[in-house]
């Protein structure tokens, strides 16, 4: 399996990290559409597993797990699901997921099933660096890297401390809000990579609100090592609900531009 | 954060980082004033002149004769808005104002405590959006007048279930986006730290007066102290004034819905799991997955499926009983009360009636019992209605 260091290392230009949530719209669809992500260049994958009340996220990916809920998806089936990727293409994966599904799966089992399975970081959404031990302790005992966030709003303090407690990359909120395709991207991102890189060699890679090529660039312009981009991912699959090869397609497409957008 | 905010196992501050930075705010201020000298007449003038505490406890003769021991009402219906919610916002809200917020938002289910918050943000000259399920916008559409009113706006949430949980996800949802203006005012012991210990602390006047108010009357501290249990603030606010009192009994009334045979109930305690969910551990209704379940209650207040930590600590400790009654239930309690005391209590509030009801007999007739009525049940007159339609 390769690693973060070893990709971010590899690379010429930032990683292209697309997320999406696993079984949307059913299992089937959405492991063609994320094999067709990878194939179209995708270089790591943040995953999610659906859960009934994300809190973090904005009304595009509420609806994906919806949808991936609704198709019958469970925590079991993502592992299975997750396996059937990296067996496609031995990418990293991070898996961002709500604390109250491993809580329930019991953590440690899930650490080791979620390795087992190809996985290579985890971030739970809500489990912050103050109670970092329920989830760090069991992820490094199964070998996975942990994966904490950085926002705006997080003061210099916890950013130290974050970055310490981080092994894998520092996910970088680049606005204040939840998940979900914007228009215009915050003038702060470049400040916060910059103040992350000033308490940290830990890769940076920036979520939240990028939705085009342009700014998945100016991203990387601004020093981060990784742009992850969801919401417009989430949303292409959603416009080809009705065709999965048009939503391979869609997907696809937009990857290529992003990657091609990030390399030139 | 300085405090882990933990009731035993249950409680912390499970939320995404966003969230973080406005909670230690909350916390800071929160220990800052809450014995600040100024802060403390300013907050008791409102709570005397404005909410009108102190709340009078009632001996309800007629009911008392009916249940065969005797059952004394701290009566929260009569405080301004026609329930204890006013307890809590008064004192969010005036602590959002000495932090220089300007813009609150709240989470409803029964619209009570939307109310509350957008009666106090009119007092207190603050913009207001409430966030409501949009089945309880249907269900409580005179409280969502009545916010209107006083200047707020209702954000009905289609997401979910519209009902509670939905509301408050979205609450979150907005807050993350809004946390530099935006102070979110809880509406329940639920929810990260700080909340559960900041609800708590502006609902204790309702234990504070009720354990003076049994020793003025009873000469004596009552046997048993009772009230209903959602998210937990009514309840938690009684029985804080107690906990140490080891000869007093204290019993949380769940709602079982239509049975808790059935998945139609919101009885987090008797029927939940300890998982996380709003930020905090607890117990919760949900799969064997840890997706949460949907419920169902005849009262919107208490359509919630998860509970406060403290009253999760009550329970695993011992210190505190939990059962519950089904809508059946609550609704022959709401007559009954109707009808021996001329009091219409909340469905809410019906929950604790019920198991009053349900100790029929099983009591010494020298027993005297605490029962919190929480709020007034006009709000609820068209829900019973559409249960028992009279003749």
């Amino acid at each position: 399996m390769t690693t973060y260091k070893q990709i971010f290392e590899k690379l010429d230009s930032a990683a292209l990290i697309p997320f999406f949530v696993i079984g949307d719209p059913n299992y089937d669809s959405s492991l063609k559409i994320v094999k067709s992500a990878l194939d179209a260049g995708a270089d790591i994958l943040e995953l999610g597993i659906p859960f009934s009340d994300p809190i973090a996220d904005g009304p595009t990916i509420q609806k994906a797990n919806i949808r991936a809920r609704k198709s019958g998806m469970t925590v079991e089936k993502a592992l299975a699901f997750i396996k059937e990727v990296t067996s496609h293409k031995p990418v990293p994966v991070g898996l961002l997921v709500y604390y109250n599904l491993i809580y329930q799966y019991g953590v440690e089992r899930f650490m080791a099933d979620f390795k087992a399975a190809g996985g290579t970081s985890v971030l739970v959404a809500d489990v912050s660096i103050d109670d970092s031990e329920e989830i760090a302790g069991p992820a490094q005992k199964a070998g996975l890297e942990t994966v904490f966030m950085v926002t705006p709003n997080t003061p210099d303090h916890r950013m130290a401390s974050i970055a310490s407690k981080t092994t894998g990359f520092v996910y970088t909120v680049s606005t204040m809000g939840v998940t979900g395709a914007r228009t215009k991207l915050s003038d702060t991102v470049a400040s916060l990579v910059e103040r992350i890189k000033g308490v940290s060699e830990v890769p940076v890679c920036v979520g939240f609100g990028i939705s085009s090529p342009e700014q998945a660039r100016r991203v990387a312009d601004a020093g981060a090592d990784g742009v992850i981009v969801g919401s417009r991912i989430v949303q292409i699959i959603e416009d080809n609900a009705d065709s999965v090869e048009d939503a391979c397609a869609g997907v696809g497409q937009f990857i290529a531009d992003v990657k091609s957008r990030l390399n030139g | 954060m300085k405090h882990k905010g933990k009731f035993g196992e249950f409680g912390g501050y499970y939320v995404p980082e966003l969230l973080i930075p406005p909670l230690e705010d909350i916390e800071q201020a929160f220990y800052q004033y809450k014995d600040d000298k100024d802060f403390v007449a300013e907050l008791s003038n409102l709570y005397a002149d404005y909410a009108g505490r102190p709340t009078p406890l009632y001996f309800a003769e007629r009911f008392s004769e009916y249940v065969g021991y005797n059952v004394y009402v701290k009566r929260e219906d009569l405080l301004h808005g026609g329930a204890h919610k006013v307890n809590n916002t008064l004192g969010q809200c005036l602590l959002a104002k000495y932090m220089g917020k300007k813009k609150i938002i709240a989470e409803t289910g029964a619209g009570q405590h939307g109310l509350a918050t957008a009666m106090t943000g009119a007092l207190l000259g603050m913009e207001t959006k409430i966030f409501m399920g949009k089945i309880d916008v249907e269900r409580q559409s005179v409280n969502v007048h009545k916010m209107r009113l006083c200047g707020a706006e209702v954000i009905p949430v289609a997401g979910g279930t519209g009902t509670l949980k939905d509301a408050i996800n979205e609450a979150l949802r907005y807050w993350t986006a809004n946390v530099e203006d935006t102070f979110y005012v809880f509406g329940s012991v639920c929810g990260p730290h700080p909340f559960p210990t900041v609800v708590k602390h502006f609902q204790s006047p309702i234990g504070t007066e009720a354990r003076a108010q049994c020793m003025e009357k009873l000469g004596k501290l009552p046997d048993m102290v009772t009230a209903c249990v959602g998210g937990g603030s009514n309840s938690i606010g009684l029985f804080s004034a107690f906990v140490a009192d080891e000869s007093v009994r204290i019993v949380g009334v769940e709602p079982a819905g239509k049975g808790l045979a059935t998945d139609q109930h919101a009885a987090s305690l008797a029927a939940g799991r300890v998982g996380v969910f709003h930020g905090s551990k607890s117990y919760l209704l949900q799969d064997d997955e840890g997706q949460v379940h949907e419920t169902e209650c005849v009262s919107a207040g208490l359509d919630y499926p998860a509970v406060g930590p403290e009253h999760c600590h009550l329970k695993d400790s011992g210190r505190a009983e939990y059962v519950t009654v089904t809508d059946e239930q609550v609704l022959d309690a709401f007559e009954t009360f109707t009808r021996t005391e001329g009091i219409l209590p909340a469905l809410e509030s019906s929950h604790a009636i019920a198991h009053l009801i349900a100790l029929k007999g099983k009591l010494a007739a020298e027993t005297n019992v605490v029962l919190n009525l929480s709020g007034r049940g006009d709000k609820d007159v068209g829900i019973v209605e559409t249960y028992r339609p009279l003749a």
